[in-house]
């Protein structure tokens, strides 16, 4: 299996949508054969559209507010001592995380392809969120597919949807978490296909929802990009890319421009969700070895039983809290482009403390499982390792968790 | 030999009128249960659906989630199934049956080794949902070499040209999903409309069964009499959740409800 430069990472799969002739492809009901069909060419066609890209960047500069910033955290650096830590405050978008850029280019496709509806799903409430966001801004109904347990575990997002008018829906079947909301979205769209548009809330899901996402979220690293050269006049000799991944989008977006760079130079490290440190239950495939198996669509290292049954995951964090993961991810691990480890739920919120005690961020308990390892690993690197933690999320949504868990003092009021 | 389902078709098209599919979910509510409801329906049904439980299934409706996450949560595996089906052939070995599931259930057993268990133990047909075409051309020939149906499935939303390509590569028979939709949705197109689209499909390659389903009732069975076959699921898993939460057998109520359907295509 190899990883081709000059290609991009989304358009390499095969005819059948499968990238490394093994991860993604499409394994839908005949129902939404056609839909997807037809959002593939919308895609392939408007992708390479001037007009499209200039509309998209309009909205991405205008309403989302990018670039997001990239900053030294100084104090952290100076605490760990070690490689010099940056992060890419990609929780300054519009609406609080990374998850505003898919949902602005599916309510544009939605918007091209006349559909009047568009529904989406949801773990943490970011990707319904930042899809009710949008389809507020472009005009659309919006319909919100939610797990019963993270409406409970994520209120301020879920209230913030229905702000926005949204519907949100709660689902209740199996572990009520992110899984059953896909699988409930997904049965929406089966239904209503012909008036509604799906919207995929990260990088899972049949091949044409993947890519969609990867494209849209790739706005992180060419921001990045141009902000390394600004700050080192070049990409730095020794760079190392931290991220969460639960399904995967923030982090396909933050290392997809510096594919083609040697990974010597340019290392990517995926940090998944391992759990409560006491429990065997985790969200982690790629770290604890799960085999392959068909989820939502998609051939991909997932959670199973012998019999091929999804396992229930366990963490603390609502947005990586996901059995499966995605092919890209598969495809970069199997390549070993990318590296893969876990946090677990105790790690996370260690390294959310020690980076609100240091610094004026924020990192959402996603992110802080990334900030987990950089922090562990920057120890031992040199003083002129650049380390990049994306900090996706904002924690305002995890205050109550925050709350119980450490103490009133680590939440702020707004 | 024939197929026991093509068998089925010919002896319903000799009855004048079409052959009865009943879908159940094995192990539902126990793998007795399920088994002895097959036993008591198969005087009244044609064809026996069996459905392999998954977890995470994205096309269907409420009812047969619910048969699904029961007879998961009372412990069914994938060999389990074997063994009903084989019980069941021993009752009634003529009785064709399908199973119909999700391919991650197959793709972990591995398609040699589930087709080999189909075979020995007397499956005469499978449906995998999420398997279109023509992802589904390899295993398709599998099938074929173990005499062994697979059904393809066909939807409204399928475009003509596709639906060529589809049938020509098909076995004898094919599911024509009556509507968008999950299983056991309520009917939102007319049975005139379903039986135009019907027909138009049917035209294509005449000498192929066709039978519809998603969203048969009681009420709607006898108004589309005219294809080749129906099914009927939701409403059957409808009636083991019912005869359950009012502690009544399970059996004699879904044996009972069949008995009506099949009078409504006398």
């Amino acid at each position: 299996m190899k990883l081709k430069k000059g290609i991009p990472v989304i358009d390499q799969g095969n005819k059948l949508g499968f990238w490394g002739d093994k991860f993604g492809g499409n394994f839908v009901p005949e129902t939404l054969k056609k839909p997807i069909e037809d959002l593939e060419a919308l895609f392939n066609k408007l992708k390479k559209d001037k007009k499209f890209i200039q509309e998209r960047d309009k909205y991405f500069k205008n309403w989302i507010g990018v670039p997001t910033r990239f900053i030294k955290l100084e104090n952290l650096t100076k605490h760990v001592g070690g490689a010099q830590i940056w992060s890419k405050v990609v929780s300054d978008a519009n609406g609080g995380a990374h998850k505003i850029y898919n949902a602005t280019v599916h309510c544009l496709l939605a918007k091209r392809s006349g559909k009047k509806v568009i529904c989406g799903d949801t773990g943490a409430g970011y990707a319904g969120k930042m899809l009710s966001m949008a389809a507020k801004k472009f005009g659309l109904k919006c319909k919100i597919f939610m797990g019963a347990k993270d409406i409970a575990r994520q209120q301020p997002n879920v209230k913030a949807m229905k702000k926005n008018g949204a519907e949100v829906v709660p689902v209740y079947s199996g572990s009520q978490t992110l899984v059953d909301a896909v699988s409930e979205c997904m049965r929406f769209w089966v239904a209503n296909c012909d008036t509604s548009a799906m919207c995929v809330g990260s990088t899972v899901g049949p091949a044409v929802f993947v890519r969609i996402c990867g494209w849209s979220t790739s706005q992180i690293s060419r921001e990045l990009k141009v902000q390394l050269i600004d700050e080192f006049g070049s990409i730095p000799k020794k760079l190392k890319l931290y991220n969460c991944v639960g399904g995967g989008s923030s982090s396909f977006g933050f290392w997809n421009e510096f594919m083609d760079y040697d990974k010597k130079q340019c290392e990517f490290i995926g940090v998944e969700a391992g759990g409560p440190a006491k429990s065997k239950k985790h969200a982690a495939p790629l770290t604890y070895g799960s085999k392959i198996g068909i989820l939502h669509g998609a051939a991909q290292y997932v959670n199973q039983n012998s019999d091929g049954q999804i396992e229930e995951t366990e963490s603390i964090s609502a947005g990586l809290d996901y059995p499966g993961i995605s092919p890209l991810h598969c495809f970069l691990k199997d390549t070993k482009r990318a590296r893969y480890t876990a946090a677990s739920d105790e790690q996370a919120l260690e390294a959310y403390k020690l980076v609100t005690r240091f610094e004026n961020l924020r990192p959402s308990l996603e992110p802080s499982h990334a900030f987990a390892v950089a922090i562990s690993d920057s120890k031992k690197l040199s003083k002129d390792t650049i380390v990049v933690v994306n900090s996706c999320g904002d924690a305002y949504k995890d205050r109550e968790i925050l709350k119980k868990r450490l103490g009133k003092k680590y939440v702020k009021s707004n | 030999m024939l197929n026991p389902i093509s068998a089925a078709f010919i002896k319903a098209k000799q009855e004048n009128r079409p052959a009865l599919l009943t879908y159940t979910v094995a192990g539902d509510s126990s793998k007795k249960q399920s088994l002895d409801i097959l036993k008591s329906i198969s005087k009244d049904a044609d064809i026996l659906e069996v459905g392999v439980p998954h977890n995470t299934p994205v096309a269907d409706g409420s009812q047969i989630q619910t048969s699904a996450y029961r007879a998961i949560k009372n412990g069914i595996k994938v060999n389990d199934i074997f063994k009903i089906v084989k019980e069941f052939k021993k009752f009634d070995k003529n009785k064709p049956v399908i199973l119909m599931g999700y391919y991650n259930m197959i793709f972990q057993y591995s398609e040699n080794k589930f087709l080999n268990k189909c075979k020995l133990s007397g499956v005469n047909g499978l449906i995998v949902v999420d398997l279109p075409w023509p992802e589904n051309k390899d295993f398709a020939k599998k099938c074929k070499k173990k005499s062994i149906y697979f059904i393809q499935l066909l939807s409204p939303t399928t475009t003509k040209q596709r639906l060529k390509k589809i049938i020509k590569d098909s076995h004898p028979m094919n599911y024509f999903i009556s509507m968008l939709s999950t299983t056991g949705g309520k009917l939102k197109v007319s049975p005139n409309d379903i039986l135009k689209n019907y027909t138009k499909i049917k035209k294509i390659d005449p000498k192929k069964e066709i039978v519809i389903g998603f969203g048969i009732t009681e009420k709607t069975i006898g108004k589309l009499k005219s294809a080749d076959g129906l099914v009927v699921g939701s409403a059957i898993c409808k009636e083991i959740s019912k005869s359950l939460r009012h502690r009544q057998n399970p059996v004699t109520n879904v044996s009972k409800l069949v008995k009506k359907l099949k009078s409504k295509i006398l």
